[in-house]
């Protein structure tokens, strides 16, 4: 039955449904609704868990890490700021192979100081070795919070659920939650093969030479390409077990026929498929909804851009003096297509900026009849906004001041 | 058998070792390291039903060069400023769990101090049961000796060199027991490897008092110190008996020990031992100077926690450095 449910109460319900042992964050818009959810459970006697609302986001993190070590099931959520805080400790966590899931709560980060929705808290640690999986939905967030730790736990990955700060924790909308005999019977116990235990002592986070270093990182990387597949489990067996399934890696929408694509993350889809559907023009569009960027599945991206002449993706992120971030990596992977499409790299929806319905009519207008690939461009800016020296049409500075 | 023959005999030699021993010889710390020893009385006093979260430092560097590790308890490192909060976590999982194991908190003066204050200071407000040991040894030693909030006034170290503009460090050693106690904790301490049984009697004190609990152990560091590697203890209990680094425990906030000095003894002769003091012996003005605050530091030390001994004490300074093993003595 569906409940109305803000996204983050949401969240928070299923959080408490995986049965946490121990929760640790700190507040920061927009994640704190989710922190808050919980805290009235745990008030409430609904949930058993030690509740540690830290100092900050670097111990957030940190409480996580030690609670999961010590064998328990350990949760935290963040966004922005809190992300970039805890960016030491995130590196860590996935480098020690500790499972544990993070709500993060996709905000801009600052200067200037944005609350609002991008996802260049999580881009900023893409590197850092966790599974991100993005939610386009609420249900989506939902769902792929209970796979997430069971995908966690299953691979000795920490995982982030990336779910877009506002449009989805904010929003009110019907939704359904799992049943408790649902999540008992998908996701078994905890477990940390690597634990902390006083009866067989092992030292964790230790120093390797460079003898050994670049083996540590091998097996890191070996381990989170290998988690593709149990992303992948983890969701068919999700929908068998409630009805309900993610799209795995990257799922394919809209018009499997058309020549054109549209590749995104987050809930930008939901605007862009009842664009689609209410276009006057009638122009269809095939939707590639990417689910985990990492690890990016390049192999089922190659298979859903197959028959494609022109891909745009749609980044909602930026790195600066570079441009898109997912583009570049869309690009690359499709270099290894006999055929790969045109890839026209555009962002949109920095630090919160409206995504509206005709966003997909501009995102198509912008590439049509291009005869090459677009320069990458912020398709929604205001230069006019800038002083004439900070415009895109400024001339290059030729010699240092 | 003589007292001759039993110092040499192996057996009566593993008799007398603790029972357990948390940190395992062959780590590769330097000759003399007073923070090696400190964290041996500290891990054989707190038993094998202990977890430890290291900060990042000497200790973690040396003892887990992997694929090779010198703890026999289970021990992780995380990163520089988290093991206060690395360590609430462990608590919060072992509390959630239901079982009894302790939780250890080591870090140096840098991860004290400095850069793991605040997860400090939060791991207290919120009354973790965790003993939190920072070993002191008043300088960031693992980077190459780089002065940090706990490095005495007027120390030299690679970031506070003495020249003709400066002489060493122009702050003041930050006073983190005051710190801790201002947290109104059951129990912080401060103690030094000079002081062995006092050292392990405090760990077990902390221990048993349960809750969010601290303990700084000085801690010699012959290296950045500057001080011969057979000093360490010597130099250490100058420390202590200079009023330098006054012993003693704190509960609730509230004074109630101290270990008295027997023979209140000079600064300069703890000063004298040490490289990272030479320049405040150049006999010229600005040295002088520099002792007269240091031996002021020390002086208002012993007022204000009535340090001077009458020489009668129980325990005296002489008296309770003796090293006894096998913790019969404190059972």
């Amino acid at each position: 039955m569906a409940l109305p449910l803000e996204g983050s109460q949401a969240l928070a319900r299923t959080v408490a449904l995986c049965r946490p042992q121990v929760v640790s964050a700190y507040p920061i818009t927009p994640q704190t609704h989710i922190v808050e959810g919980i805290a009235r459970l745990v008030a409430d006697g609904r949930l058993e868990c030690e509740m540690v609302s830290v100092e900050s986001e670097h111990s957030a993190a940190s409480v996580a890490l030690g609670a999961a070590a010590a064998g328990s099931r350990a949760y935290t959520a963040s966004a922005s700021q809190g992300i970039l805080l805890m960016s030491e400790v995130l590196f860590d966590i996935a480098g020690m192979r500790v499972p544990l899931v993070m709500t993060c709560a996709n905000r801009a980060v600052s200067a200037p100081l944005s609350i609002w929705n991008d996802h260049q808290d999580a881009m900023a640690v893409r590197d850092a070795g966790w599974i991100q999986l993005y939610c386009a939905s609420n249900q989506e967030a939902v769902d792929t919070t209970v796979q997430a730790f069971r995908i966690a736990e299953h691979c000795s990955l920490p995982v982030m659920v990336c779910v877009d700060g506002f449009t989805l924790t904010h929003t009110l909308e019907p939704l359904e939650l799992p049943d408790q005999d649902q999540v008992d019977a998908y996701l078994p116990a905890y477990r940390f093969a690597h634990g902390l235990n006083p009866a067989e002592p092992r030292s964790l986070g230790t120093l390797v030479s460079p003898d050994h270093f670049t083996e540590a990182r091998l097996g890191h990387h070996g381990a989170l390409q290998r988690a593709l597949g149990a992303i992948e489990a983890a969701d068919a067996d999700w929908a068998a077990v409630s009805g309900r399934g993610c799209g795995g890696l990257l799922e394919v929408r809209g018009d499997p026929q058309a020549r054109t694509g549209i590749l995104v993350m987050g809930s930008v889809l939901g605007t862009l498929e009842d664009a689609m559907d209410a276009d006057p023009k009638g122009r269809r569009v095939r939707f590639l909804k990417l689910r985990s960027f990492r690890p990016f599945p390049a192999e089922a991206l190659r298979q859903a851009c197959q028959g494609l002449d022109t891909l745009i993706v749609l980044d909602r992120a930026l790195s600066p003096g570079s441009g898109g971030i997912v583009g570049p990596e869309v690009k690359a992977a499709l270099m290894d297509m006999a055929e790969p499409p045109r890839v026209h790299n555009l962002a949109a929806g920095l630090g919160g900026r409206d995504l509206p319905l005709d966003l997909y009519g501009r995102l198509l207008e912008a590439v049509e009849g291009a005869d090459g690939p677009l320069p990458f461009t912020l398709i929604d800016a205001d230069p006019t906004q800038l002083p004439e020296a900070d415009r895109p049409d400024a001339p290059l500075m030729q010699e240092a001041p | 058998m003589s007292a001759e023959t039993a110092r040499h005999d192996a057996k009566t030699l593993r008799h007398q070792q603790p029972r357990f021993r948390g940190l395992e010889a062959g780590h590769r710390a330097c000759q003399g390291c007073g923070e090696a020893l400190a964290a041996r009385l500290v891990t054989e006093a707190a038993g094998p039903d202990v977890m430890v979260a290291n900060a990042t430092g000497c200790l973690e560097v040396f003892t887990t060069p992997w694929p090779q590790s010198a703890w026999r308890l289970p021990w992780i490192h995380s990163v520089f400023g988290n093991a206060a909060a690395v360590a609430a976590g462990m608590e919060a999982a072992l509390k959630q769990q239901g079982r009894r194991t302790r939780v250890l908190a080591f870090a140096g003066d840098g991860g004290t101090f400095d850069i793991g204050f605040q997860a400090l200071s939060g791991m207290m407000e919120r009354g973790h049961d965790v003993l939190f040991v920072c070993f002191d040894n008043e300088a960031y030693m693992n980077t190459g000796v780089q002065r940090s909030g706990s490095t005495p006034h007027a120390a030299m170290t690679n970031t506070s060199p003495p020249g003709t503009a400066r002489m060493g460090k122009r702050h003041m050693k930050k006073d983190i027991l005051a710190i801790l106690a201002a947290h109104r904790i059951p129990y912080a301490a401060t103690a030094s490897v000079a002081y062995p049984s006092d050292l392990r009697k405090k760990v077990r004190r902390a221990m048993d008092t349960g809750g969010p609990v601290f303990l700084q152990v000085h801690s010699p560091c012959p290296l950045g110190w500057g001080h011969d590697s057979d000093l360490t203890v010597q130099v250490a209990r100058l420390a202590v008996q200079t009023g330098l680094f006054p012993l003693v425990e704190m509960e609730r906030g509230e004074l109630i020990g101290t270990l008295p000095i027997r023979e209140v003894r000079p600064v300069t002769d703890y000063l004298r031992l040490q490289q990272r003091f030479r320049h405040l012996f150049a006999g010229d003005f600005r040295a002088e100077k520099e002792l007269e605050h240091l031996q002021a530091i020390a002086d208002r030390n012993i007022e204000r926690f009535e340090l001077r001994g009458g020489g009668k004490e129980r325990y005296d300074t002489e008296g309770a450095d003796t090293v006894h093993r096998g913790g019969d003595r404190w059972a």
